[in-house]
């Protein structure tokens, strides 16, 4: 791999081991004494007790020892954050766009991903910031998190050093679709995603495949092609049906078309059809005129 | 029920319930709270064990996602803020902290009776939250924002009787403290009082001085959601992270709020089972000073990941690590304790041991999210599902549960089945184990927490974890049953069945009114057995 440069994953690992040992002496210590004395100085065994007020060098010792111990786990933990703070300065920059529910990673030719396909063996740094709520990337595999926070930018840094896929989470509590804003990481060797790099894959925006574009906006999380009922109605045959929606708080009943949808896209909370909680984060501004066109004509065929 | 010269049978300007809604007694006041929060317990239980049962498979099993994040979020908010954090002092310090110091009552009765007023108002107004507007919040019990101020669910209800109860909270806390230092009993200077009373004096000052910052921000939180005033909304020059620091600010000193009684109680409990003083008085005292004191400066650790400064993270990091000395003295002061005793292994001492071994693993464990490299690995995770719940479950209910039996007998003038309190302590010790500890694991492993569903790898912890809710459970219904059931068939207890040397144990099993037939004089240290 790249001289000089460690994986993250196995210094936090370090880090962590390191903790988990002191931790479990220690606890071994206290448990086994905690159950000697019980069996020990049992009444039946010791029936008369004896005072003992305290032990002044006792208790210099567990004061002093832990003490000690605890600068050290500060110390590893910080030494090792040092590093995950300072990305090198070659690091690829890729950034990050979450929004509810759906992550968004646009490299420096502009290309539009849903998933983050990196080089292999190349330090890649996360430009994270958020269009709507707090949400967090979290990739277990390389020991990296950081919130997606709305009109500010965080960063994260990770060294993809060996071949494969990861699972990437949010891992800040986001509403109804928090739990399927999982992605991927591709780590591809640098021949294969100098390809696919090379070859700029339409961007989400311009997208024409309406299924695609209406999963990477986080649509199906909550509404379903097929007419199962989801968090949301389906969008099987709900062209020209008549729903009953509470406008309001009063109910009102309305008949599906281009307009309704394109209301219920840009502000879902005014008009919400009956029976379904009132979820639905607006999309305006998050939707270009095109693309909500694109899904209305979908949802038209979904006979 | 009970008959003599006790306090249920004080006779009262009112009659029947009314006698006991408007009494100002504190026993009555802390017994009317002990109901109520029990109560809520149930639910938040009933609550917790439907998370587990929708989790045992992935996808959807028992309910919606919406209907999930609302039951987990209404979870934290009664185990938070209507169990756990009114809790030990509110019910149990009520009824013991003027019996312990040898006073007639609290500094101020009526502010007392106002405060369980207050709680129950606040437990009322929450609960109409979950039926009335948008239906149940959906935000977490952290209400973080901007999601709590775009969800369209009850909020802005949920979070103004947060509010009420912080008012309770604050005023308990006031009282405590004055009481403390006002009406002690002749001759109790201040160390020669016992170790329970020291730790409601360190939590009542947490309560006074951090409370109010939650109930600031809870306003702040509920102007930002009527009037969009944008303290915390970026669009209006407002800062997510401020609402995050404001909350910390109050909800990590509240886990001392937490935990410190829950200290009091195991070093009250385990010098009478061991017959023998307590190890380090003066260092035990001085260890809830401490904890009190730098809780306070430790809030940013919730916040190594939210884009603050890393210079403030690497600060946090290290007074957590300070923090983290305190609650080790008292641990190893309590396991001292127990050398050189005579000990009787009665179920009041086997749950103070459950509590030193399972707070010892929280505790530890939090030594894991204070180090900056490999909080940034956990946080979000199981894993500190699995740490919260082993410091205030593990920690601060298994102390709970002790002083539950403990002080049963002078609180309801009964004794309790002891073979049915060692097993459902052995229900409550292998459940708990089994339903958190594969926590950590699957925290480790990355599954993120507040997930409706989860990816195969985690399935197989997920499925032994929802089997432990059951053990757990089981433990619980034993237990309750016991002690419920005690109260009304119970043997009659004497006015000192452990043998304690305590104030408490020197008036008649239930108390009367007065507490005392004439006001003690203490001579002497605490914890003298001969």
């Amino acid at each position: 791999m790249l001289p000089g440069l460690l994986n993250q994953t196995g210094r936090v690992d370090n880090v962590f081991f390191f903790i988990v040992a002191v931790s479990v002496v220690i606890l071994s210590i206290v448990t086994f004494t905690m159950i000697f004395f019980l069996i020990r100085f049992n009444r039946k065994r010791n029936p008369v007790a004896k005072d003992i007020e305290g032990s002044l060098p006792l208790e210099i010792i567990w004061i002093t020892v832990p003490t000690i111990l605890v600068m050290a786990m500060f110390y590893y933990g910080w030494a090792g954050f040092r590093i995950m703070r300072n990305p090198p300065e070659d690091a690829m920059p890729v950034k990050v766009s979450a929004r509810m529910w759906a992550w968004t990673f646009t490299y420096e030719n502009g290309l539009n991903s849903d998933e983050l396909r990196v080089p292999l063996g190349k330090p890649v740094k996360l430009i994270i910031t958020s269009e709507d709520v707090l949400h967090s990337l979290f990739i277990p595999a390389f020991r990296v998190k950081e919130d997606a926070v709305p009109g500010m930018e965080t960063y994260l840094w990770f060294l993809p050093d060996s071949a494969g896929e990861y699972d990437l989470f949010c891992t800040e509590y986001c509403g109804v679709g928090h739990h399927s804003m999982i992605s991927k990481v591709i780590v591809m060797p640098q021949e294969e995603y100098a390809a696919w790099f090379a070859k700029k894959e339409t961007p989400v925006a311009g997208g024409r495949d309406a299924l695609k574009l209406m999963e990477k906006k986080g649509c199906l999380v909550c509404h379903t092609t097929d007419g199962a009922k989801a968090v949301g109605p389906s969008f099987k045959g709900i062209f020209g049906k008549k729903e009953t929606v509470i406008t309001g708080g009063k109910e009102r009943t309305v008949v599906v078309d281009k307009e309704y949808l394109r209301k219920s896209i840009l502000s879902p909370g005014e008009d919400v059809v009956k029976g379904y909680p009132p979820v639905m984060p607006p999309q305006e501004g998050l939707l270009s005129d095109e693309e909500i066109e694109i899904i209305i004509n979908h949802i038209k065929g979904l006979k | 029920m009970i008959t003599g010269n006790s306090f249920y049978n004080a006779q009262d300007k009112h009659k029947g319930i009314l006698s006991w809604i408007l009494s100002t007694d504190h026993k009555r006041i802390g017994l009317l709270y002990l109901t109520a929060m029990f109560s809520f317990f149930f639910v938040g239980v009933i609550l917790g064990l439907l998370i587990r049962l929708e989790l045992i498979a992935p996808g959807r099993t028992i309910m919606s996602a919406p209907a999930y994040n609302a039951v987990f979020t209404v979870h934290g908010v009664i185990m938070i803020f209507l169990f756990i954090i009114p809790g030990i002092p509110a019910g149990l310090g009520n009824f013991l902290l003027p019996l312990q110091i040898g006073a007639r009552d609290v500094a101020f009765p009526r502010l007392n009776l106002m405060s369980w007023w207050f709680y129950v108002s606040g437990a009322a107004v929450i609960l109409i939250s979950l039926f009335t507007g948008g239906g149940p919040p959906d935000t977490g019990w952290t209400f973080y924002v901007p999601y709590s101020i775009r969800t369209g669910t009850n909020v802005t209800l949920a979070v103004f009787g947060v509010f009420l109860l912080g008012i309770s909270s604050t005023l308990t806390g006031l009282n405590f403290v004055t009481t403390i230092h006002r009406l002690r009993a002749s001759g109790m200077t201040w160390l020669r009082m016992p170790l329970f009373p020291w730790a409601l004096y360190a939590t009542g000052w947490v309560q006074i001085l951090a409370t109010p910052v939650l109930a600031l921000t809870l306003l702040l939180l509920i102007f930002e959601r009527v009037f969009g005033l944008g303290f915390f909304d970026p669009a209006k020059g407002g800062d997510p992270l401020l609402f995050e620091h404001l909350f910390w600010i109050y909800s990590h000193p509240a886990v001392y709020i937490m935990i410190l009684p829950a200290m009091g109680v195991v070093s009250e409990i385990i010098p009478v089972f061991a017959r023998r003083t307590i190890f380090g008085y003066r260092l035990i005292v001085f260890s809830s000073l401490a904890i009190a004191f730098v809780g306070y400066l430790v809030w940013g650790h919730h916040m190594f990941t939210s884009g603050m400064s890393d210079l403030s993270k690497v600060v946090f990091s290290f007074l957590t690590f300070i923090v983290a000395v305190p609650s080790g003295i008292k641990i190893f002061n309590w396991v001292s304790s127990l050398y050189g005793g005579s000990i009787d292994m009665k179920s009041p001492l086997l749950y103070t041991v459950a509590f030193i071994f399972l707070f010892s693993i929280g505790g530890i464990t939090g030594l894991v999210n204070s180090a900056l490299a490999t909080n940034i690995q956990v946080h979000g995770t199981y894993f500190i599902v699995a740490h919260f719940h082993y410091t205030m479950f593990g920690g601060t209910a298994f102390a709970f549960f002790a002083a539950l039996h403990f002080w049963f007998p002078k609180i309801f003038g009964k004794m309790f089945r002891e073979r049915l309190a060692n097993t459902a302590w052995f229900f409550l010790f292998a459940g708990f184990n089994t339903l958190y500890f594969p926590m950590f694991i699957l925290g480790w492993q990355g599954m993120p927490r507040r997930y409706y569903d989860y990816l195969p790898q985690f399935h197989t912890l997920q499925v032994i974890s929802t089997i432990g809710s059951w053990i757990l459970a089981t433990g619980l219904f034993i237990m309750f049953y016991n002690l419920i059931s005690s109260i009304f068939r119970g043997e009659k207890a004497l006015s000192n069945p452990w043998g304690g040397v305590t104030l408490e144990w020197k008036t008649s099993s239930p108390p009367p009114v007065e507490n005392f037939e004439e006001p003690p004089v203490v001579t002497g240290a605490p914890y003298r057995f001969r």
